[in-house]
């Protein structure tokens, strides 16, 4: 991670240089769009200063449509990439994003429109030469026979391969580097059959690299790996970005990966682009909607301040089910929160301190909460606000929270509601710091209401607000899969 | 360097083991010879050539087109004394059929081993795409019917002509799909053999012939035939070996090979044309003999892999030494027996037995 950061660090000093010596050529950098950008998205930062350069794009689609069969796969589609940019192209399944990179790669022949690849018109040339400027990497390949390793790795050689030389001489150091790249030299002498799934992506990954192209198409790099593969084949990919110079193109259904690791994102929706440019100008919430008609939730994530897109259950948003008033704290509630509001009930809470673990989650979901400053005991006006939520609420939970001097008062609040759901996965005693005025309350919270566990709360709440029909039975499934 | 020397090395293994299978069965037959007297014979027969000149007098005869030839004057490298009529046994009689087998087991493995890879299927073989049907009903059609063609010539014609029809059917728009191109080959086999059931059903006093030929068979063989298939076969497979190593890319998929610079639908082409010639040249001579082409490969592949710069030239050597000792059984028994019978009834139960073994799952 630290030697991550570091060479991400030097990468983007090394493009400041860049960037001075063009400036200091007068050259005409616009440099608003590196001033815009957030200073943590470094590959951000690297990708608009090598814009600023204003050198031809490695890979011009200009206005590239395409009909497969009867349907449009692609239409009017047009985006650029620049040398040592990564672009990660989302959209739905269906959207013609493999189309695309069909289409670079010479594989599918567009009916108007052209690609350029290094300045130059791949409609125009021969497999081969269009094969010494675009490597793909497939995301499948028909492997099931005992080739070897290296002998894979060498058939990336075939663009470069003079018919009469017949043994394999020549080529053996850009194998022998393209196995070193990534990290599969133990690998050279097995059959490609024993290797695993992960394994074998990194062999058709040196494929590619000895074909030694300026452009590198990966097809769903991610797809079929765990999720541990999944990041380092995103980190080997970002280093030949950085440090290899290759322009990268590449189908990510991760929306958060893609956002982490991609310079910038192309948005395909019905074939057309829907959006192009840095993460966090793609990834809003009215383009996901539009583009794959789902709820989601885009903020930044907490730790690597990326872009972080959560999808939430069809129709979770549209809420159908009586409001809910959840008592928590200090992380107590997320997940109660997530899925209550996941289950489509309206929900409020609070009241939670600022910065409390249970206030960000509720302004992840846009949950109304009551708050009040950090530390602060719960003050008479708070208690007030409190109050008139859990009155307003069909039912009030109350998570498994520990009770102190400061929040007790929600404890009180709680004993005015209607309906009283007590989350008790521990003991009262031991979170309860109030000694014997909590307890009191709790008692008869517990005598009045409901005890459930968390795990249980949804299949609780259903039984007191009476919501046994089949079809919320089923949505709770979902949700209760993605709770888990 | 590695994949040269394994190639060559296993090329002469096999050449070795072709040479004394050769030797062997040339001396099998109704009067024996010991190994070693049809060594002499064969080694005498071994001859370079010492000088050259063109004659427009001396025409030879290709599937009915006479070219000039060049004629060659041979000098003998060995003069072992044997006796005339184990000369003649073994040169004059034995020896035509046993090269013809040979030829003819060379190029139906040649050409089988690359219809696997090409079709990636383990059950492809020469015949895949209607050649032999296409060459049978051009044989039968000779031998019944009173057309102006040679049998070996209708035979040629006949394979080439269906091959290239079933290639037009699968092709759209200048892409061939290699199931289709499977389905179509599968399709026109089955009509062509009702064309051929018709004909044998009107064909009277030749049914016996026309049974024979469809049957495979290697029997009146003469150096003239052997003559027809050293023509065709060396150009052929030297053609095909050319393309090995694309071949070895194209079992990535036709997607990963056009993406690794292969022009995959010319290659498909070529492979095609020069599998199809080469089978259609041992078909138009030798009849219908199954099995040598699916088998050969498969037994191949499992002893050298799936490189087809070691696989082509083993399998074809191999394909060679195989024929050339079912023909020995086909020959030798009680009655003599078409070889492709032999060739069926050896290979089926073998290729069974790779199935169970689970050593023939994928290419």
């Amino acid at each position: 991670m630290i030697d991550d950061l570091r060479a991400r660090l030097e990468s983007i000093a090394g493009n400041g240089d860049r960037l001075e010596s063009l400036v200091g050529d007068g050259a005409a950098v616009d440099t608003s769009s590196v001033a815009g950008d957030s200073l943590e998205s470094d590959g951000q930062l690297m990708s608009e200063g090598s814009r600023a350069t204003g050198t031809d794009p490695v890979v011009d689609v200009a206005d590239v449509s395409i009909t497969l069969g009867e349907v449009a796969a692609l239409e009017n589609v047009s985006v650029e990439a620049e040398s040592g940019e990564f672009l990660g192209i989302i959209g739905p399944n269906g959207a013609g994003k493999t189309t695309l990179l069909r289409t670079i790669s010479g594989v599918l022949k567009p009916d108007s429109g052209f690609i350029r690849v290094d300045g130059q018109d791949i409609g125009g040339l021969s497999s081969r030469a269009v094969s010494r400027l675009v490597a793909v990497v497939p995301q499948e390949t028909n492997l099931a026979f005992d080739f070897d390793v290296r002998e894979i790795v060498s058939m990336g050689r075939t663009p470069y391969r003079k018919r009469l030389s017949w043994g394999d001489r020549p080529d053996e150091a850009v194998v022998d580097r393209a196995l070193a790249e990534t990290r599969i030299e133990d690998l050279a002498d097995r059959a490609i059959s024993e290797v695993s799934g992960g394994e074998r992506q990194r062999v058709l990954l040196a494929r590619a690299l000895a074909q030694d192209t300026p452009v590198l198409l990966l097809d769903e790099p991610t797809a079929s790996l765990d999720i541990n593969h999944q990041v380092r084949t995103l980190e080997m990919v970002r280093s030949l970005v950085d440090e290899g110079g290759k322009t990268v193109m590449a189908p990510i259904h991760d929306l958060n990966l893609a956002a982490h690791y991609c310079d910038r994102l192309l948005l395909l929706a019905d074939g057309r682009r829907t959006a192009l440019g840095p993460p966090e100008s793609v990834l809003t919430e009215s383009n996901l909607e539009s583009a794959f008609g789902t709820e989601a939730i885009v903020t930044n994530h907490p730790v690597t301040g990326s872009v972080y897109v959560m999808a939430l259950p069809a129709g979770a948003i549209e809420t159908t089910k009586p409001p809910v008033h959840v008592i928590g704290g200090g992380g107590t509630a997320a997940r109660l929160l997530y899925l209550l509001s996941a289950a489509g009930y309206e929900v409020t809470t609070g009241a939670l301190n600022e910065g409390d673990a249970d206030l960000e989650t509720a302004r992840l979901l846009g949950i109304d909460a009551v708050t009040l400053e950090p530390y602060s005991p719960i003050d008479d006006a708070t208690y007030e606000r409190v109050l008139e939520r859990v009155r307003e609420a069909a039912v009030t939970v109350v998570a498994d929270v520990e009770i102190g001097e400061g929040n007790l008062p929600n404890l009180r609040a709680a004993c005015e509601a209607e309906e009283v759901v007590v989350v008790a996965d521990r003991p009262f005693d031991e979170r309860n710091y109030t000694g014997v005025r909590g307890a009191d309350l709790y008692e008869s919270l517990v005598e009045a209401g409901t005890e459930t566990q968390s795990a249980e709360l949804l299949r609780t709440l259903d039984v007191i607000v009476g919501a046994g029909d089949s079809e919320g039975a089923r949505s709770d499934d979902a949700v209760e899969e993605y709770g888990s | 360097m590695a994949v040269r020397l394994r190639s060559v090395s296993w090329s002469a293994a096999l050449a070795v083991l072709l040479f004394a299978t050769v030797t062997v069965s040339a001396g099998i037959g109704p009067v024996s010879i010991p190994p070693s007297e049809t060594l002499k014979v064969l080694l005498n027969a071994l001859a370079v050539p010492t000088s050259i000149s063109v004659a427009s007098t001396s025409l030879v005869t290709l599937g009915g087109i006479s070219i000039p030839a060049p004629l060659l004057g041979y000098s003998s490298l060995f003069h072992f004394g044997v006796p005339e009529t184990h000369t003649i046994i073994v040169w004059n009689i034995r020896m035509p059929r046993i090269a013809l087998g040979a030829l003819v087991g060379f190029a139906l493995a040649a050409a089988g081993a690359v219809m696997q890879g090409f079709f990636r299927n383990p059950m492809a073989d020469p015949s895949i795409i209607g050649v032999s049907s296409g060459a049978a009903v051009g044989a039968v059609a000779a031998i019944t019917l009173p057309i102006p063609f040679g049998l070996h010539s209708a035979a040629f014609l006949g394979g080439l002509l269906t091959a290239f029809g079933v290639y037009v059917i699968a092709t759209e728009n200048g892409r061939t799909p290699v199931a289709t191109l499977l389905l179509a080959g599968i399709a026109v086999q089955t009509f062509l053999g009702a064309v051929i059931s018709y004909m044998l059903v009107l064909s009277g006093q030749s049914l016996q012939e026309a049974v024979f030929w469809l049957m495979g068979h290697l029997h009146n063989a003469s150096w003239s035939e052997v003559g027809f298939a050293l023509f065709f076969v060396p150009i052929f497979f030297v053609i095909l070996a050319w393309y090995s190593r694309d071949l070895n890319v194209l079992l990535l998929g036709e997607e990963d090979a056009a993406t690794l610079g292969i022009e995959v639908e010319r290659t498909k082409r070529i492979l095609l044309g020069v599998s199809s010639l080469i089978t259609a040249a041992a078909v138009a001579v030798s009849g219908v003999i199954g099995f040598v082409g699916l088998i050969v490969p498969h037994m191949m592949r499992l002893l050298v892999g799936p490189d087809h710069r070691i696989l082509l030239p083993t399998s074809a050597i191999a394909g060679a030494t195989f024929l050339v000792a079912t023909d020995t059984i086909a020959r030798t028994g009680a009655a003599e027996i078409p070889v492709g019978i032999v060739t069926a009834a050896l290979g089926a139960p073998f290729f069974l037995f790779l199935l169970r073994r689970r050593e023939v799952h994928a290419l």
